[in-house]
């Protein structure tokens, strides 16, 4: 079963006001999550995404030119940070991945407990058909 | 082109009898896997041109032998020096336990220790001779992914110390259990795969249907490998009419009949007719039943829907399945009518939480019964549950059509 897990943005605690020892402990308990997924041959792909500054946001109704808004700030919880997408056993197996995402620590050492979105990806119809 | 093909299929059915070869001289399951992987890989690429040698197998045991010293040699600060003696003997001619062996293989790359998600990579690959990347082409991950996958599925059956020999006694009947259920999944995900947009993954379920084949052949007196065998074969029958001209899916009732396989039919039932009366009734036999008889419907109507329903009241029973239970219900509607369906649904909804397919068949009673808005409901609910873009598709058009009468 594959599953994208995602992370968002934090604009309320954002990491540059992160002192280097916690940047460090954060990315070392990420990168030890990243090296587990990857040596289970669970990880099909992960990407960080730049941030809010440089996300251009574009609609267009095909005719005109289209509209183009610059990283808009008020929206930015809302935007990806980063994912990973897992081919995993089952969903529990996600939710645990996810969990332990959410618990990587934050500033002080303290777990970040940012909310972590786990969406299945769409697949092959069942053998009932 | 049919030199490679020849080649293809000679070196799948080598590949288990070569690794178990390995395997019993060295000890080292892992290891041999990968050398034996490499051996077939060279083998592939050069008897097309080259020509067959006239000893396929010792050829491939001569080569996997010396690539198996290539990895110890490598890896020698760890070995000892004695390990090396198995490749100074000769090339064997065939061995007599041949098949056995690839059964030993099965039953070890079916451990239970392995979950499914390791269990089936492994199992194409070491008895199934496929390669790592045909096997991540059809599961549709990177290559790298597929090759952790099964390094780790290697190195958990390493750290279990599971003996290479068949299991015996008490254990026999969970393991074979066990081997039953990894093939369904790889039939399963096959089959599964073969619907939709990705038609170009590898045969999987083709495989699946081989290796059944070669165990049913070694096991005839087991009455659910047959059943199983039969199942797969009655359900592979249907796949030239599951999809449409667009890919989309096609119920049962609505499929083109003429497009289904007689041949693979026909011989689903003969190998169900000779199994079903020794009476040791298991649940591939009943599934495999219940898929003879809509594949002996000539029109859907013609279904012979009292059979399926107490073919299903069986499965119930025997499984506790709650899968079996919803498809009861469909049958109970198709006998007693559409309410009757729906009665019997009542108390699934705790045993099968938010499953799409509950809302799916609820749909398609409260269609059968007359009430539209209820079905579109159901399927609205059962379109956005599923994980499957096809169905979600289906599921959609159901309701559209039904808001448009």
């Amino acid at each position: 079963m594959k599953y994208l897990i995602m992370m968002t943005h934090s604009p309320d605690d954002p990491v540059q006001d992160w002192t280097p020892d916690d940047v460090k402990s954060s990315w070392a308990h990420m990168q030890q999550i990243h090296q587990e997924m990857t040596e289970a041959g669970e990880l099909i792909a992960a990407e960080k995404l730049a941030g809010p500054e440089a996300t251009k946001i574009v609609a267009s109704d095909g005719v005109s030119a289209p509209v183009i808004t610059d990283g808009v700030y008020p929206e930015a919880k809302e935007l990806l940070a980063g994912f990973w997408m897992v081919d995993v056993d089952s969903e529990q197996r996600a939710i645990e991945i996810a969990a332990r995402t959410s618990a990587a620590p934050g500033p002080g050492g303290a777990p970040t407990r940012k909310p972590i979105v786990v969406r299945p990806i769409m697949d092959a119809p069942p053998p009932e058909w | 082109m049919n030199a490679g093909a020849d080649v293809e299929g000679l070196l799948r059915v080598l590949a288990p009898q070569v690794l178990a070869v390995l395997v019993r001289r060295s000890g080292d399951f892992a290891d041999a896997e990968d050398a034996v992987q490499e051996a077939l890989l060279a083998a592939a690429t050069q008897w097309p041109d080259e020509g067959t040698p006239s000893n396929p197998r010792g050829w491939l045991v001569t080569v996997a032998a010396r690539r198996l010293t290539d990895i110890w040699r490598a890896d020698a600060a760890r070995r000892h020096r004695e390990d090396l003696a198995v490749a100074r003997e000769p090339a064997a001619p065939a061995e007599p336990s041949s098949m056995d062996d690839s059964l030993v293989l099965l039953f070890l790359c079916c451990h239970p220790v392995l979950a499914p998600g390791s269990a089936i990579p492994l199992t194409l690959r070491a008895v199934g001779g496929l390669s790592t990347s045909e096997i991540a082409t059809a599961f549709l991950v990177p290559e790298d992914t597929m090759a952790k996958r099964i390094s780790r599925a290697k190195q958990r059956i390493k750290a279990s110390d599971i003996p290479f020999r068949m299991p015996t006694g008490d254990e026999w009947t969970g393991r074979l259990r066990t081997v039953l259920h990894v093939l369904y999944l790889i039939f399963n995900e096959g089959y599964a795969a073969s619907a939709g947009p990705q038609v170009t993954r590898t045969d999987v379920s083709g495989e699946a249907i081989r290796l059944t084949r070669a165990l049913q052949r070694a096991l005839p007196d087991e009455p659910e490998v047959t059943g199983l065998l039969a199942l797969m074969l009655l359900t592979d029958a249907r796949r030239p009419a599951r999809t449409g001209p667009h890919g989309e899916l096609v119920p049962l009732a609505e499929q083109d009949r003429t497009r289904w396989d007689r041949a693979l039919i026909a011989e689903g039932v003969a190998l169900l007719t000779a199994v079903l009366p020794r009476r040791a009734i298991g649940e591939y036999q009943l599934q495999a039943a219940i898929a003879a008889i809509h594949d002996e419907g000539a029109t859907a109507e013609h279904t012979d829907w009292p059979q399926i329903l107490a073919l299903y009241g069986l499965l119930e029973r025997m499984t506790g399945n709650p899968m079996a239970t919803l498809n009861r219900a469909i049958a109970l509607a198709m006998v007693d009518g559409p309410h009757a369906g729906l009665a019997a649904l009542t108390g699934l909804d705790s045993r099968l939480p938010g499953h799409h397919r509950l809302d799916a068949v609820r749909a398609h009673l409260l269609e059968m019964a007359g009430d539209p808005n209820g079905a579109i409901t159901h399927y609205l609910r059962a379109a956005g549950r599923t994980t499957s873009l096809a169905e979600r598709d289906y599921l959609t058009g159901k309701a559209t059509r039904l808001r448009t009468l």
